[in-house]
């Protein structure tokens, strides 16, 4: 995992972001409390809160409760919206039927009382860490779907992204596995990081989830000093396999939550990404 | 929804210049340009070592009509590509592998960002596939190796890309999963046979034959110009691409956001080569603005949802 530094105790702020959260109420409950005993002051979702696992309506209520800032994601605005697909972005067509038999059970299962709250989430997120600008988006600043994996964002385009859009640090998710940069100081400098998702395991062969948990000491004069903490998280993976089981999910869904190897989503991964799974 | 209409004339010889590359319509649609994502180099012009039927951009052996890039024109551009936050890089050809610095392009580029190479893999020795895997382990980026193959016969490939070049491709890929580098095999539906889901499922069964487990392939439509409108037909007189775009279409064309280097222009994109009136300027930075969708191959992106994307 690249950038992994430990978290330093002291003033500023602590934070815990994550993505992707596809129906996954018991990883998410793992990671708020993981969270809250390593002290972070805020928790932000980035959006993606179903599809892939059972009874998506079990996420809401957490989200709510436990005061979790959250942000739409495309899945978020599909479902909200009633819309016939979940606009992910795949173009295989394996990974697109796997992603029509997500969408079509969580489309079924999601109440209609939570279509305003999803439809309602923003599209992004700003705040000002001790004066350094944060942008939050899903897929990219750009665009909701795009994919922003590590082996295929150069440092000078993620430059553009924060010169764009007026940041020092983004923070985005949707490809489901982590990573962090720390851009070189002649492009300005900045950080990006992929939160990654704690609904499935993030393709490296350990069924625990990752959060990133980031730490901003006060009066921090760059991004520099901003440090980001990869948290693994496991949960009861058997006790999520048995209900996917029966709600008659697939069976290539289970597989991936208990290896810890994605068996579907394949074809859109990068050479690099892709070589570091089974499948 | 917008009527498409397909463009006048396509390119009956690649050469001379002439202004019938542009489509009748007075109104085609217009692309705004999102900023420079993909930066495409034809690194050997025209020169290739294989003269395929359906060579959209009319390449060969003999083929010096646009000329190999030199080092100093690629550092140029890499330098302004910088500037202006390119994401990832493509090199196509002609068969790229001819450059005598090959090799040192790729190590350059992959400094900078992801890489995809477009080639026949008939250059792919033990040494180059060696050369090759060491290049992937030795960047954070990605690199994409992409293999033209248009049928798992040697009767189906040969008859488009030439006697003797199924065997010599399919030598490449044995060497690529030799060293365990999977590339993109990209099929190009020359015949009916192959715009059908299981010429899919033949080519992965055919993929996983070759020891590439992780199988992936591309489909690409037949672009009707270059020998491929000599091979069959070019584009109808009342073809073109007009009216607004939807949004989904829009953002879908690579051309929104991506450009096309040679040793002297640059143009919107790479089936463009031979087209004169696409020639945006020779910096990059001139080439960074909206375009019509003005040429005959612009109907086949759009209406088949063409993307050059690996």
């Amino acid at each position: 995992m690249p950038d992994v530094n430990e978290a330093t105790q002291g003033p500023g702020q602590r934070v815990a972001v994550f993505g992707g959260i596809y129906n996954n109420w018991l990883s998410l409950s793992a990671v708020l409390d993981d969270a809250a005993r390593r002290g972070a002051g805020e928790v932000f979702c980035l959006g993606d809160l179903g599809g892939f696992g059972p009874h998506p309506d079990r996420v809401f209520p957490i989200l709510l409760d436990r005061g979790v800032t959250t942000m739409q994601g495309n899945y978020d605005h599909s479902i909200g919206h009633g819309l016939s697909d979940c606009a992910c972005g795949y173009t295989d067509p394996r990974d697109n039927h796997f992603a029509r038999v997500s969408y079509a059970y969580t489309q079924t299962k999601t109440s209609e009382r939570w279509l305003p709250y999803l439809r309602a989430l923003p599209p992004f997120l700003r705040r000002d860490w001790q004066g350094l600008r944060v942008h939050m988006a899903h897929g990219s600043p750009r665009q909701v779907n795009e994919f922003l994996w590590e082996s295929t964002c150069s440092d000078a385009f993620l430059a553009r992204l924060l010169r764009q859009f007026e940041a020092d640090i983004l923070l985005i998710t949707h490809t489901g596995i982590p990573w962090s940069r720390r851009l070189p100081e002649q492009l300005g400098g900045g950080l990006v990081v992929n939160v990654g998702a704690i609904g499935r395991p993030a393709n490296d062969g350990n069924p625990a989830v990752w959060y990133a948990l980031l730490e901003v000491p006060r009066g921090a004069r760059s991004t520099a000093e901003v440090t980001v903490s990869w948290i693994p998280v496991g949960y009861d993976v058997s006790a999520l396999a048995q209900a996917m089981k029966e709600e008659s999910l697939p069976e290539e869904f289970i597989e991936t939550i208990v290896s810890g190897y994605w068996t579907t989503c394949l074809e859109i991964l990068p050479a690099k990404e892709r070589q570091r799974g089974r499948f | 929804m917008p009527q498409y209409r397909l463009p006048v004339v396509s390119e009956p010889k690649p050469a001379p210049a002439r202004e019938g590359d542009l489509c009748a319509d007075p109104e085609p649609s217009r692309l705004p340009f999102v900023g420079l994502d993909t930066l495409w180099l034809q690194l050997t012009g025209t020169l290739c070592n294989i003269a395929c039927r359906h060579c959209f951009i009319t390449c060969g052996p003999k083929e010096t009509r646009v000329p190999m890039m030199s080092m100093g024109r690629i550092d140029a551009l890499l330098d302004e590509s910088v500037t202006l936050g390119v994401k990832e890089y493509y090199l196509t050809g002609g068969e790229p592998m001819l450059h005598p610095a090959f090799f040192e392009v790729i190590e350059r580029l992959l400094r900078l960002g992801p890489v995809h190479v477009l080639t026949n893999g008939m250059l792919i020795d033990a040494g180059a596939a060696a050369r090759l895997r060491q290049a992937f382990d030795g960047t954070r980026y990605a690199l994409e190796l992409r293999v033209s193959l248009d049928g798992t016969t040697a009767e189906e490939n040969d008859a488009v890309r030439g006697k003797g070049t199924f065997e010599a491709t399919l030598a490449g890929l044995r060497a690529l999963a030799q060293v365990k580098l999977s590339p993109v095999i990209t099929v190009v539906e020359h015949s009916e046979t192959l715009r059908t889901a299981e010429a899919r499922e033949g080519f992965l069964a055919f993929a996983r034959s070759l020891g590439f487990a992780q199988g992936r392939i591309k489909f690409l439509p037949l672009l009707r110009i270059g020998r491929e409108q000599r091979r069959t037909h070019g584009y109808g007189a009342d073809e073109s691409v007009t009216g607004a775009l939807p949004d989904e279409v829009m953002r879908s064309l690579q051309c929104n956001s991506s450009r096309m280097a040679t040793e002297e222009d640059v143009f919107p994109c790479p089936l463009l080569l031979d087209a004169p009136t696409a020639r945006m300027g020779r910096r990059l930075a001139e080439a960074t603005r909206d375009i019509r969708l003005q040429w005959a191959a612009c109907t086949t992106c759009v209406q088949e949802g063409l993307s050059c994307r690996t």
